[in-house]
Order: structure tokens, then C-alpha cells, then sequence
């Protein structure tokens, strides 16, 4: 349970961002896939939605079984909404705001992205 | 405004808050359970030792209450009520005032006088708070048992054999479940339970219950003595009809407040439903009675009078994995005159019976054990006394599994009632599809909520939405998801005749968005089982375990097993194993397909092993994929004084040939070297076995949660014929069946059954034979090994990081000891 609010305190809106961490390259991550960033002590999953040139960055621990695996689950579409599944139990939740979509897990924390010069950053409240 | 109070937060009791809401009545309600959480569903409490958390079986969040403006108070006994005052009191002694009172208090476990029941490690199996007790308890001890051999016994017995306990069942009657099998119902069920791991003993009567302090064994009137360390008493129900009794209510002798038809106490304003309620001298120990008894106060209230219970089918179906067991109407034939017919089938383990009435019309009850699958057909035949065809035995007597249920369906009358849970009618079922518009099975669910109680009815549900969407002219489409409108065969056709190699290349030419976690593995699939290429060359499409070419565990570390081609090893490979197992601290396992299992590999690590395993000359072994597994094999003719061929060199050629090679699921098979059959072929994808002139080839057998035999395809053929036999059978199941269908399913669904797969592969009546072994030679040509090429390519070896932006590992994996080897911790402790 400490994860979980330790994460979501780092957790912002776009116009309260404090921190913009510098990632990795762009390059470093896979295509319409994942890889998990470390940032203090908390995991961060980023998802590279290069079908939609899009990013997302979420919470690496599914609230389901309190596995660090987000990052290493499928991305996909449910209607227009962007969407990870946890390889674990296939728990699917919303890139763009956390919910939960195919059961009633916890919401997940989501961080704003931003790409520039080839890198990829992550917004943080601190 | 009126002001209800509800008394009990369980099944029921939420039900009436639903129902009540739903018809909208402008209510005050007041809630007050006893447990520490809202009501959850409590008919698959069992699901609990399996991975369900007590929030997954929440019948609605604490939000829900709220929302619906239900004051919900949990923890809160009621302990008194005043009926002049119209007031209930609670343990904490707050009052509280009511215009109806609802009491839905459901039962507690009957817990008989023996002596010696207080004892430390004696359970009830009711509440979650139960279940902890029971799983805490069964960490320290190894053997279990059950006290009564009924529905919940049976139910709970599992749940020991679940946690790794040796369990018995002791009943004091002479054969389980004595209110819905006979005797030879009972010696089948019995010969199931004993092949999941349960001893059972009828006709015993317990005297004690002994031990010191904790138990140590059970005591029987006959002498005998049972010796075991837990017990879970499982003797029946008794209504909690304490409040009710202390104010005056009527209650029945044996128990249960007594209503009438409209489900009133003898004081007007007070109403009882669910386990607590008697009528007519009955206590219904079944949720779906106890939601029509919700139901009918819940119409009053709102001011119609026109529905009364009018008692309920008893009718019911045991919920276990792999235990085929229903009961319905007339179950034991007490209907004077009635005409019992029975079929019994020792080898596959199945007895049917139906109870015919007198004049040979109708189906009043019956039993099936073992075969289940027309439990909902009969039961509906039955309840809607439809008329029997001329020899009514045929509806029993045939291969198992056969049941015609689409055809039954069709023929119900509108008025048959599909779902008991909530009450739904083929009737509504069949407005909602041709009135509403509604084309699938989740769609139906949502606006008729069929299948969301216990879930016996999808099957049937479901054969209705396919027969009234046929009939109005819907071809039905198993189309795999939203992005793609095919099936998984036209899929494989359109990438095989399209000469299509990427995920992306078939999205954008024959689906739409943006993909998700069903399509992306499937295609994934198809991709490899058409091209056999390598797949982690598009990685992010794979399932975690394809995608890493490991099986993924609990904690998120994966397991690591090498081929070891037909359970032959070198000691020198055996040696190196150890040490690499040793040097990177790996819990090590010997599997069921004669190989080892490591586990407990970090990503990180998942490179630097397999490139010492490749030096040490291993291969992957596809444990992760949905692939060829393992071809076992006996010793054979090589050791084997009764050996007949050398089935150890044609397993090892078998799995050489086939290894790398994706399918719809996974593959497993086995060759025997006599038919002693000590490689236990009959239980596999495909089995070859041993006969003084060549091979026989059987096919499509299964072992795991649903065994079935493998089929014999063909005997005494030579091995070249066999090899092109077994070519043929796997390219044609990897051509035409259903993602994630085994083989043994596979064959059940095909049109014309065993005889149409032999006169395809054996007869070649479709003249794709050649073409299919054509197929089958460039895959095997194909083959390299991938973890081989992960080793060897620095950029995919980049890819096995815990982290993108630095070299440390995941800090939040942990791990126990177990038996001097390491385990992950248990997940179910959050
Ligand atoms: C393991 C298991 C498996 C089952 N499987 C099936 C099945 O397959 N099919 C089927 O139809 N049925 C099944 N049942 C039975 C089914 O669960 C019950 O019929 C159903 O729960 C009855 O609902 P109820 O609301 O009447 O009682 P309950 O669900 O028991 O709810 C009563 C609630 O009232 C509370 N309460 C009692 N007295 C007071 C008081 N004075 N003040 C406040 N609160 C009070 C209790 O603590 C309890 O929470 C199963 C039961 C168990 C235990």
C-alpha cells in the first residue's frame, strides 16, 4: 500500500508540473510498446504509442496483484480510448486517465510527456 | 417518505436494495449488517482460493450505497426489535425507527453437538472471515477433512485439495450428496473426487472430534479413527432467526421465521427473505429464490400485489472444476409411479438418469454425473413439462458430450426460464435480441443481467443469442475482438494468401483501431504458425511471455527451461544446469513433460543464462510459447525388458522435428515403447504407441482441468507413415482451429467428429494432404532456435532491462525460502 501513495504523490496535472525529468532517448524505447523508468525510488512504466505518435506514462504497479509489470503489458485501443493490459490477469486500464476499464481496480497514477530534441520526459509534481 | 430498515447485508439483503432501486419506490433505507464489509457474493466464496480478492467479490463497492442514497451500516448487529415501538436496537445500542422492516439474516452453519467442536483448527465455510482462517490454518498442517458430504462439503473439499492439503470427506449418510444423487450417482461422483484427491467415507458417525487442545483426529461411533489436524464441519444450515424470535415472530420448530405468500411474518410490517425465511415449511438454501422472495416485498412495497412465492425448484448444479454434477426436479424419483431411466458409463465416468412420469409424457427429474452439459436443457424439459420424443432414453444413452443443446432450445416455450438467478424467461431473452437489437452474449448480459448470478445459464444464453440471430437472417460471426471483424481461421487465410508479415501490415489493410491484448498475441500467433519467423522481431505484439521468451511468474520474475528432447539428458547437461541454476540462485523443479524448470530469473538476467545455456548446448524449449512443449517417452525397447520399439530415438527425432513450432496452443506429446503406455501417451495433443508391427498414432487427448483420452487415428503404421501422419494432423489443427483451443476441444466442436479429422489426415478426402506436409517442411525449415539469436544481437539483448534509464534491478522483488530453495512471496498478501 506504500507504493501506491508514494506514487501517486509524484502524481500532477499539465499545469503544475514541477519537475521535468529527462528520461532516455526515444530511440531506447520499442515501438507501440513499453519500458520501465526509474525516477527516485518509484517505477514508472512509458509507453511509446508510436502508431498514434503518442506517449503515456503511468504507474509500473498493477493494483491488482501488486506486480511492477506495467510496462512489459500490451498497449492497444478499446473504441478511441488508449489502453495497457497487465500481462499478468490482462486487467486493461486507460493510458490517458488511469481508470480501470474491464474490472474495478484501483485507477492508476498517470504522468504527462513530452518529447524534444529525441528525448523523452516525464512531468513530476516534485 | 416510508422509512425501511434492512436487516442483513448479504445476498439477499443488498438484492431488495437493488431491486427496490431499480422500480424506483421512494424509500428512506437503512442498512445493517453484521459483517465488516457490504454483502459480496457468497456463492463463489470458493473463488477466493483462487486468486479472487474479497473486493473482487463485492456484490456493489461502498460507493454504490451511497450513491443510491442507501445508508448503509456495516459491522452493526441488530440485536433487538420493539414491534409496538417500531424501533431496532443495536449491539452498540444506537435505535433506530422503521415503517417496514425487512429481515434477510440468511443462516449460520449448523454445528453439530459432538463432542469436542471447540477445539483449535475446527472451521466453518461461510464468511471470508472463515476463509482467512482456513487458509492461515492450512499453512500449518497437511491433513485436512470435511464433516458432510453435501453440495458445500464437496465445494469445500476442493478448496482444501486447493491448498495442498490431503482432504477427506466424511458423511454420515450412506452416499454424497444424499438430498440429489442416488447410489450410483454417488459411487461415480466419488470415483471423480478420489482422481482430484479426495478420500471419501460414507456411513460414518462422528462420536469425538479429539485432540488436546488442537485436534488430532476424528472418532467414529464404528471404531475407526480418522487421523487429521483441520476439519471444516460442513453439516447443513440453520436460519438466524434470533432477533425475530426474541420479539414475539413466529419461527418454525426447526428453525426460520414463518411467512406467507407474500412473504410476510405474522406481523404485517415485518417481511423475511432469503435463508431465513420458512415457507410452507421450507428454508430455500439457494440464492435464486431468495432474489424472487426480494423481488416479490420489493413489488409490494411499490404497491403491487400481484406476485406471491409460490415455493421454488430446488434444482442444482455442482460448481466444481472438472466435476460434472446436476440435479433437477424429481432428482430421486419420489413422484409415485414414476419411471426411472438409467445409463451408466464406468470407463468415461458418467451416469444419467431421468424419472419419466407414469403416462411416459414428461421428464420430472433427474441426474447427471459426470456429463453434464444438458443439465439446463432437462431442467427446462422438466419445469416446462414439455413433451418427451418416443424412446425417451435416447435422450441419455449416446457418446458423452453429444448433448444436442442448440437443438433443445430451440423448442423451449417462451415462457421457459433460463436464468433462476434473475428470473429471465427465453421470452425476454429472445425480445431483447429481435426487438432490441442486441447481438452479443455481453450486451445481453448488460440489459437483461443474465449470467451475472451464479453463471450456469450462459451456455444456454448463449445458444439462444446464435439460434434467434440465425433466424432472423444474422450470420454469427466469431469475430476476435473489436479491431478485427474475422475469424481466426479467415484471419490465417487472408495473411497466408496475402503473403502479409507484420501485425501493423494486417491492421491497417483488414481491421481498425488501435489493437489491444487479444488481438495482438493471436495475430502474433498466426504470424509464426504461417512464416515460422522470428518472433521477438515484433516483440511488442507477444504476450509477456513470448515477449520475453520466458514464462512469466508471481513477483514478476520468469522461469527459464531449456529442451531436453525426449527426457534424455546427458549427466554433463544435467551437471551444467546445476551450476548455472546454482550461480544465479534459481529454484529448480523437474516438470511433468520430462524437463527442468527454473525459476526465479530477473529480466536482466534472462540473457546472460541462456547465453551459458546455448555454450553449455541447449535450445529453448518453448515452455513460454504456444508451441510445441515436449514429446515424452517411456525407455523403451533400448532398456525395457518388455519394450517393443525404441521409443526413446522417435521421441527425440519427433521433437527435433516439431520443436519451435507455434499453434493455436500449446502442443504435447508422447511416445510409448509397448502398450504398458508408461509415457502416458493416450493424454496428449498426440501419442504414438508401440505395437509388435509399427505405431499407432493417437490423437487429440488432453490431460490438465478437462482429461480426455486421445482418440486412436491409426494402428500399425511404419514410421515414415506415422511422421506424415502427425505432419498432416498438426498443420491441419494449425490451419483450422480457434485461438487457444487445445486439440482435444478442437475435435469435440468439429463437424463429423473423429471420422471426418481420419478421412481428412488418413484418407486424404479433401486432397490437402500433400499441401499440408508441404507446409510442414518449409516450418521445420525455418527453425532456428530464438533465444539463440537474442544472445548473439546486441540491440535485442538491450531489451531484457528492468529499466530503460539505468542499470539497477527492480528493488521490489522478494522472495521466501522454501525447502532450501527460493519462492516468491504470496501474492494474496497485498
Ligand atoms: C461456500 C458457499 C457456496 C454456495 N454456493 C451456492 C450455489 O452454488 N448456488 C446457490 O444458489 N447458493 C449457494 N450458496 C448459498 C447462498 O450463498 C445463500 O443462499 C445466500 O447467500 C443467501 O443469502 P441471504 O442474504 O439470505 O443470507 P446471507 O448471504 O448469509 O446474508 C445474511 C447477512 O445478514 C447478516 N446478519 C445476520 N443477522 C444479523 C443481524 N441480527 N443484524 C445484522 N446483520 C445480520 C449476516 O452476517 C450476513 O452477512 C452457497 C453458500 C456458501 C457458503
Amino acid at each position: 500500500m506504500e507504493l501506491l501513495n508514494d506514487i501517486r504523490s509524484l502524481a500532477t496535472t499539465e499545469s503544475d508540473i514541477k519537475v521535468w525529468y529527462k528520461a532516455a532517448r526515444t530511440i531506447d524505447f520499442p515501438e507501440n510498446g513499453g519500458a520501465c523508468v526509474k525516477y527516485k525510488d518509484q517505477q514508472i512504466a512509458v509507453f511509446n504509442f508510436s502508431r498514434r505518435n503518442e506517449w503515456y506514462a503511468c504507474q509500473n504497479l498493477c493494483p491488482h496483484k501488486m506486480q511492477m509489470v506495467l510496462s512489459r503489458g500490451m498497449i492497444g485501443s478499446a473504441g478511441e480510448e488508449p489502453k495497457v493490459a497487465c500481462p499478468f490477469h490482462k486487467k486493461t486500464f486507460s493510458l490517458r486517465n488511469g481508470e480501470c476499464i474491464n474490472a474495478t481496480e484501483e485507477k492508476l497514477a498517470v504522468f504527462p510527456v513530452k518529447v524534444e530534441d529525441g528525448f523523452v520526459y516525464i512531468g513530476f509534481a516534485r | 417518505m416510508k422509512r425501511i430498515i434492512v436487516v442483513g447485508n448479504g445476498m439477499v439483503g443488498y438484492k431488495f436494495c437493488e431491486k427496490l432501486r431499480k422500480q424506483g419506490v421512494a424509500a428512506e433505507v437503512i442498512v445493517y449488517g453484521e459483517e465488516p464489509r457490504p454483502a459480496y457474493d457468497r456463492v463463489h466464496l470458493t473463488s477466493f482460493f483462487s486468486g479472487k480478492t474479497a473486493e473482487d467479490l463485492l456484490m456493489a463497492p461502498a460507493s454504490w450505497y451511497a450513491e443510491h442514497h442507501i445508508v448503509l451500516h456495516t459491522g452493526e448487529l441488530v440485536t433487538e426489535i420493539d414491534r409496538q415501538q417500531k424501533t431496532i436496537t443495536t449491539h452498540t445500542g444506537k435505535t433506530d425507527r422503521y415503517d417496514y422492516l425487512v429481515l434477510a439474516t440468511g443462516s449460520s452453519p449448523f454445528v453439530p453437538n459432538v463432542k469436542g467442536v471447540e477445539r483449535d483448527g475446527v472451521f466453518v465455510y461461510r464468511t471470508i472471515e472463515d476463509l482467512n482462517q482456513i487458509i492461515d490454518y492450512g499453512k500449518k498442517v497437511t491433513r485436512a477433512a470435511v464433516l458432510g458430504g453435501g453440495l458445500l462439503g464437496l465445494e469445500a473439499g476442493k478448496a482444501l485439495v486447493d491448498l495442498g492439503l490431503e482432504t477427506h470427506i466424511v458423511e454420515f449418510a450412506p452416499r454424497l450428496m444424499p438430498r440429489q444423487l442416488d447410489e450410483q450417482g454417488s459411487v461415480i461422483l466419488q470415483h471423480k473426487l478420489s482422481q482430484l484427491g479426495i478420500a471419501v467415507h460414507l456411513n460414518k458417525s462422528t462420536k469425538e472430534i479429539a485432540g488436546n487442545g488442537k485436534l488430532d483426529g476424528l472418532e467414529f461411533v464404528d471404531g475407526s479413527f480418522l487421523p487429521i489436524e483441520m476439519l471444516v464441519i460442513s453439516a447443513g444450515i440453520r436460519p438466524r432467526d434470533e432477533v425475530a424470535k426474541g420479539c414475539g415472530l413466529e419461527v418454525h420448530p426447526r428453525g426460520g421465521v414463518v411467512v406467507n405468500d407474500f412473504l410476510q411474518t405474522n406481523d404485517e410490517n415485518i417481511f423475511a427473505i432469503g435463508e431465513v425465511a420458512v415457507h410452507n415449511n421450507m428454508v430455500y438454501g439457494l440464492v435464486a429464490p431468495g432474489y424472487e422472495m426480494a423481488d416479490i416485498v420489493v413489488r409490494q412495497i411499490a404497491g403491487d400485489f400481484s406476485k406471491t412465492f409460490q415455493g421454488f425448484d430446488m434444482s442444482t448444479k455442482l460448481k466444481l472444476m472438472g466435476v460434472d454434477v446436476g440435479s433437477f426436479g424429481d432428482a430421486l424419483g419420489e413422484t409415485p409411479g414414476c419411471i426411472p431411466i438409467a445409463f451408466q458409463d464406468k470407463h468415461n465416468g458418467v451416469y444419467k438418469r431421468i424419472n419419466i412420469s407414469a403416462d411416459g409424457k414428461y421428464l420430472l427429474g433427474g441426474i447427471l454425473v459426470g456429463d453434464a452439459k444438458q443439465y439446463n436443457l432437462f431442467h427446462q424439459m422438466a419445469a416446462n413439462k414439455m413433451a418427451l420424443p418416443a424412446q425417451p432414453e435416447s435422450l441419455i444413452i449416446g457418446a458423452p458430450g453429444k448433448g444436442e443443446e442448440g437443438a433443445g432450445v430451440k423448442n423451449l416455450p417462451d415462457s421457459a426460464q433460463i436464468c433462476a438467478c434473475e428470473n429471465i424467461t427465453k421470452g425476454d431473452l429472445v425480445f431483447q435480441i429481435t426487438e432490441k437489437g442486441v447481438k452479443t452474449l455481453d450486451d445481453l448480459k448488460r440489459s437483461t443481467k443474465a449470467c451475472t448470478g451464479c453463471g450456469g445459464c450462459t451456455p444456454m444464453v448463449n445458444d439462444i443469442l446464435k439460434i434467434t440471430l440465425e433466424s432472423l437472417g444474422h450470420t454469427v460471426k466469431k469475430s476476435i475482438c473489436e479491431h478485427f471483424d474475422y475469424t481466426r481461421q479467415e484471419l490465417y487465410d487472408i495473411v497466408k494468401i496475402k503473403n502479409i508479415k507484420t501485425y501493423d501490415a494486417l491492421l491497417d489493410s483488414h481491421g481498425k483501431g488501435d489493437g489491444c491484448e487479444v488481438c495482438k498475441p493471436l495475430v502474433a500467433s498466426l504470424l509464426a504458425s504461417a512464416w515460422n519467423e522470428l518472433i521477438v522481431s515484433q516483440a511488442t505484439i507477444q504476450d509477456t511471455n513470448d515477449r520475453f521468451l520466458a514464462n512469466i511468474q508471481r513477483g514478476g520474475t520468469y522461469s527459464v527451461v531449456p529442451r531436453i528432447a525426449g527426457g534424455e539428458i546427458t549427466p554433463q547437461k544435467l551437471m551444467a544446469i546445476g551450476r548455472i541454476a546454482e550461480k544465479y540462485g534459481l529454484y529448480t523443479k523437474i516438470t511433468g513433460g520430462q524437463r527442468i524448470d527454473m525459476f526465479g530469473a530477473r529480466v536482466d538476467q534472462l540473457p546472460e543464462i541462456w547465453e551459458e545455456l546455448i555454450d553449455e548446448g541447449f535450445e529453448s524449449g518453448h515452455a513460454y510459447g504456444k508451441a510445441l512443449r515436449t514429446i515424452k517417452s517411456c525407455v523403451g525397447s533400448t532398456w525395457c525388458r518388455y519394450g517393443v520399439q525404441d521409443s526413446v530415438s522417435f521421441a527425440i527425432y519427433i521433437e527435433d522435428r516439431y520443436k519451435g513450432l507455434r499453434a493455436p496452443h500449446k502442443l504435447k506429446g508422447a511416445v510409448s515403447g509397448c502398450i504398458r503406455e508408461c509415457a502416458e501417451a493416450q493424454s496428449k495433443d498426440f501419442g504414438i504407441i508401440a505395437t509388435e508391427k509399427g505405431w499407432n498414432l493417437y490423437v487429440c487427448g488432453n490431460g490438465g482441468s478437462r482429461p480426455q483420452h486421445a482418440k486412436l487415428l491409426v494402428t500399425d503404421v511404419d514410421t515414415e507413415t506415422c511422421v506424415k501422419l502427425v505432419d498432416r494432423f498438426l498443420m491441419f489443427y494449425i490451419r483450422t482451429a480457434d485461438p487457444l483451443t487445445r486439440t482435444a476441444t478442437w475435435l469435440n466442436k468439429m463437424e463429423g467428429g473423429l471420422e471426418y479429422l481420419r478421412d481428412v489426415i488418413v484418407n486424404d478426402s479433401l486432397g490437402i494432404g500433400e499441401a499440408l506436409e508441404k507446409e510442414m517442411a518449409e516450418l521445420i525449415a525455418n527453425y532456428a532456435c530464438e533465444w539463440k539469436k537474442v544472445v548473439e544481437d546486441p540491440a535485442l539483448r538491450a531489451q531484457f532491462k528492468h529499466f530503460i534509464n539505468e542499470d539497477s534491478t527492480d528493488s521490489t522483488l522478494s522472495f521466501v525460502e522454501m525447502r532450501g530453495q527460493k519462492c516468491p512471496p504470496d501474492w494474496n498478501k497485498k
